[in-house]
């Protein structure tokens, strides 16, 4: 019994055991289901086994999809607890393990794989390749990202959640001040995810570099490869920290290391900065690709070409060179005096200029264009004023002397989510938008797509914009609750309201995009937005070789150009296509890395010892296999490229 | 789009008629550093207004001005390039108000990082801050008085609060009389506040610390130099000695009152070192020699600051 009695909830409550019967029932219908509709080999061949970076894009899309529900519901239980004072909705500890995995899940588990779906589904698009330049390593990278957030969400029911923040300071996230096994989950669940997240960086960027069609030089890759490329440099760059600080925190909880104690010449504050180097980057990492998928959507809905091209790569070059010199700015309070504060105080202010340049460039994209207020084009007006309200709100806190003030409040709160929401996550929901109709044959209903942006838009105002007035009112964050003489409540029941329309906002794409599936007419053609980069070139649906000859490249608009100017776009004959084949391994090394993790957290040292055996089999197995993939015939390609709508 | 900017506005309106009783803490100082931080935030509040309305006007004009609906159907807009002068602009202007705010902003970080401005002169209040979960402790070496969550300061006298933490990372924040800084176990940081005015403020450790966080908050009374004077006596004529057996067991964790003792628990449990708890015994002893030293200088000199008072 006691082995047992570790896995069991430290702070149970009526809704997590609900929680596990769901999560039972739903198990066990994917089961049945699966099975009686006979779906397992499809299941297999089709999605477990397969190295297609489309079909990997797009499970990465549903995955942050499942992901922002679960940071939702975590999102607005603490907006409903907060909602008026003294609440008992939740008690201190739920309170502090939703805050946990509200941060966690929606950075990690939501907002990356989100860029991930993108840079999947169209970074080769955009290039005009084939594939990534290592597709099993993709398919690795996505099932690492899966297991981790599996492990990761698996701890609030078996174990207990994390409940340190999703920053994870120590010494409270050690062992003396968080004993459940919460924070082992983090750790590994981070390790996991942020493994494969470092390959996919080296995947892309070699597959950017390595695999442009013929004619385009880099200063003609169309601008969210711009904006990957950058992004995935910064990963390559960044992640290795995270890796080593999660390892040596891992090291810290089970094997009584001292990195990062207060105690035998370990440093607590060590781990902050560890973390926030990485940290900062990874902001950028997810508003890179953001700002990317604005510049394709404002370009194309105002029909006019992007304004100054060569300023928008700089600016994120230097950004992605500054996102490297301002962590401190996270702790200006930690008391390393005057003078380091004065010098990133000044980095921190300087990336507003750079920024400040792309908002200039989308207005002036906008400028003498034909603009057509499609959904995706909405949200990326939005994105504009919100967004500028998050940059300089940003300014203000970057000022290390008011920052004293603003720190650890809600102030701090609503900036970032200022930033996160109209940045990421409307530039995520633009994108699905956009490029919809290109991976499922048929466009998301523009009417429901406009209420869902409105619910979100005003949604978002209610919910962020008051925390500003109560952080400098002094509420602090991460308080479970407050008392009726702090006058917190009118504010916070604004923000509740907010929340709420958000939630609704949320529940309006899943019926969305169900109501299209049902409703929406198949025959849009190739390119329903009359778009102007490469990915439109292709075929809708795309075949698995995306493009049956490789395309031309003329200008950072390729496709525009063949459609306006008579540029010749595909030449030659059709050819042999080699393509890689589909391989069980990534999936069951997904697998056994889930059941290392779940053993480290548990410290089950001898599966723990058999997995990581286990994943030196795969990787040794890989290096000594022959695997020249395979071809595609010409007839196959043009039966292929007839049966959906002609070779082009 | 007018109706959404209606909409914003309308917002705005509301939340400030929400808030418009009273003035919010942090912008309602009521000593010098919370008031140079006060007008920091003012002025980039002001600025930045600026900003998002130029942002705001430009992208409402050209929404409106270019928009499809508005234009013939066979308008075909231009290929424009990036313009050398427009761009030049766009990065100039803000490298301007960049530049501008650095120099605030450097300037600010020396003034709330020292003695507060107009209090060079006198010697200031050490009193040792240090949180446990979830309390705080006050120790007043010099006046040989320990509280438990409640804080009793003299106006008109700088104070230098030592801060360090018997546990996880803390924040010391008394949002009305400046900006908070961290408590940490195995270093001590130094925090540098004034109250211009006699007044009862909030304080709280700002930086989230495990289940008893939200409740970790702490009284602040500001009174004359002499009504506190007057308070020290009191404690001394009433309160009991603090054992170091009894600190220990305010150390376990909780929630406590306010409670008051006689002496420190520096004398028995001194502040950590700079470098970062490798101490060995007899460091430690020498350190708190060291504080009692540097006590009795305090106490020495405080007849003095009597006299000034008066200025």
């Amino acid at each position: 019994m006691e082995f047992f009695e570790r896995f069991a909830i430290p702070h149970p409550s009526p809704a997590i055991y609900a929680s596990m019967v769901a999560i039972a029932v739903v198990s066990i219908g994917i089961v049945v289901g699966l099975t009686y509709f006979k779906k397992w080999g499809y299941l297999w061949r089709e999605w477990l086994t397969t190295v297609d970076h489309k079909k990997i894009g797009i499970m990465y899309l549903i995955s942050a999809l499942l992901m922002l529900f679960r940071g939702g519901a975590d999102a607005i239980m603490m907006r409903a607890q907060l909602a008026t004072p003294d609440a008992k909705l939740l008690d201190a500890q739920h309170y502090n393990e939703i805050f946990t995995t509200h941060g966690v899940v929606m950075i990690m588990f939501m907002a990356m794989p989100f860029i991930f779906a993108f840079m999947n589904l169209i970074v080769p698009l955009q290039i005009g390749a084939r594939d990534v330049a290592f597709p099993r390593l993709n398919a690795l990278s996505f099932w690492l990202f899966f297991v981790g957030a599996m492990l990761f969400n698996i701890s609030f029911v078996i174990g207990g959640s994390p409940d340190a923040g999703w920053t994870s300071y120590f010494p409270l996230a050690g062992n003396d001040f968080s004993e459940s096994v919460g924070t082992n989950y983090y750790m590994l669940a981070l390790q996991i995810s942020g493994i494969g997240s470092l390959m996919t960086g080296i995947n892309m960027c070699t597959t950017i570099l390595k695999m442009r069609a013929p004619g385009m030089t880099l200063m003609k890759m169309p601008m969210f490869t711009w904006s990957a490329f950058i992004a995935n440099i910064i990963i390559v760059f960044a992640f290795p920290v995270l890796t080593i600080a999660l390892l040596m925190g891992t090291t810290d909880r089970l094997f009584g290391t001292h990195f990062f104690a207060t105690t035998n010449g370990g440093m607590d504050m060590l781990w902050a900065n560890f973390f926030w180097i990485w940290g900062h980057p990874e902001v950028y990492i997810l508003i890179l690709p953001a700002f990317g998928i604005y510049s394709e959507i404002i370009s194309t809905f105002s029909r006019r070409n992007l304004y100054g091209y060569k300023s928008m790569v700089a600016s994120m070059v230097l950004i992605s060179l500054l996102s490297f010199l301002v962590w401190t700015h996270h702790f200006f309070t930690m008391g390393q005096g005057a003078l380091t504060n004065s010098i990133f105080s000044i980095t921190t202010m300087a990336i507003a200029v750079p920024t400040g340049v792309k908002i200039f460039n989308w207005l002036f994209t906008m400028w003498k264009g034909k603009i057509r207020f499609t959904v995706p084009m909405l949200y990326s007006v939005a994105f504009i004023p919100l967004f500028t309200i998050g940059g300089v709100t940003g300014v203000m806190l970057a000022m290390s002397a008011a920052d004293y003030q603003y720190h650890n409040t809600m102030f701090l709160v609503a900036h970032f989510h200022n930033t996160i929401i109209p940045g990421v996550v409307f530039a995520m929901l633009a994108g699905l938008t956009y490029y919809w109709p290109k991976f499922f044959g048929f466009m998301l209903n523009e009417k429901i797509g406009k209420s869902t942006f409105w619910l979100l838009t005003v949604g978002f105002v209610l919910a962020f914009f008051p925390m500003y007035i109560t952080g400098l009112d002094g509420q602090a964050r991460r308080m479970y609750t407050y008392s009726e003489a702090t006058g917190f409540g009118p504010l916070n029941m604004v923000s509740f309201v907010g929340a709420a329309l958000m939630a609704i906002g949320f529940v309006t794409i899943v019926y969305n995009v169900y109501y299209s599936y049902k409703n929406s007419p198949r025959n849009i053609g190739s390119d329903p937005w009359d778009a102007r980069s490469l990915e439109w070139a292709t075929h809708t649906p795309v075949p698995e070789y995306n493009f049956a000859r490789i395309p031309q490249i003329s200008s950072s608009e390729t496709f525009w150009d063949s459609k306006k100017n008579g540029h010749q776009l595909f030449k030659g004959e059709l050819k042999e296509i080699h393509m890689p084949n589909n391989s069980g391994v990534p999936f069951i090394m997904g697998v056994i890395f889930f059941i290392a993790g779940f053993s480290f957290v548990f410290a089950l040292w001898v599966p723990a010892v058999i997995a990581l055996i286990g994943i030196l089999v795969c990787l040794a197995l890989r290096s000594f296999e022959q695997d020249h993939g395979r071809h595609i015939s010409v007839e196959e390609i043009k039966e292929t490229e007839a049966k959906i709508g002609g070779a082009k | 789009m007018i109706k959404k900017w209606t909409f914003l506005t309308s917002v705005m309106a509301l939340l400030l008629i929400l808030t418009g009783c009273e003035p919010l803490l942090v912008l309602d100082p009521k000593g010098p550093q919370a008031e140079r931080q006060a007008s920091d935030i003012m002025l980039s509040i002001g600025i930045m207004a600026v900003i998002v309305i130029v942002v705001m006007v430009m992208l409402g004009y050209i929404l409106i001005k270019y928009r499809a609906s508005k234009q013939s159907e066979d308008y075909e807009p231009p290929h424009l390039e990036g313009n050398k002068w427009v761009e030049a602009i766009c990065v100039g202007i803000p490298v301007l108000i960049v530049a501008y705010l650095s120099f605030v902003s450097v300037q600010s970080n020396y003034i709330v990082e020292s003695a507060p401005e107009g209090y060079e002169e006198q010697e200031p209040l050490v009193i040792y801050a240090s949180s446990s979960n979830w309390k705080w402790h006050f120790s007043y070496p010099e006046q040989g008085v320990e509280t438990v969550n409640y804080l009793y300061i003299p106006t008109d006298r700088p104070i230098e609060f030592k801060l360090y933490s018997y546990g996880p990372i803390t924040s010391f924040w008394i949002p009305q009389l400046g900006g908070q800084k961290y408590a940490m176990s195995d270093m001590v940081t130094t925090l540098h506040l004034a109250a211009d005015s006699p007044g009862e403020f909030m304080g709280r450790n700002a930086n989230f610390s495990g289940k008893g966080f939200a409740e970790n908050t702490f009284n602040v009374t500001a009174m004359s130099q002499d009504d506190f004077d007057e308070w020290v006596d009191e404690v001394h004529e009433t309160a009991e000695p603090l054992t170091e057996s009894e600190f220990q067991q305010l150390l376990e964790p909780g929630h406590l009152g306010q409670m008051t003792f006689t002496g420190t628990h520096l004398e028995f449990s001194p502040a950590p070192e700079h470098n970062h708890g490798t101490n060995t015994d007899s460091d430690t002893n020498a350190e708190s020699e060291d504080h009692s030293s540097h006590h009795e200088h305090h106490s020495t000199d405080e007849s003095e600051h009597t006299d000034h008072s008066g200025h």
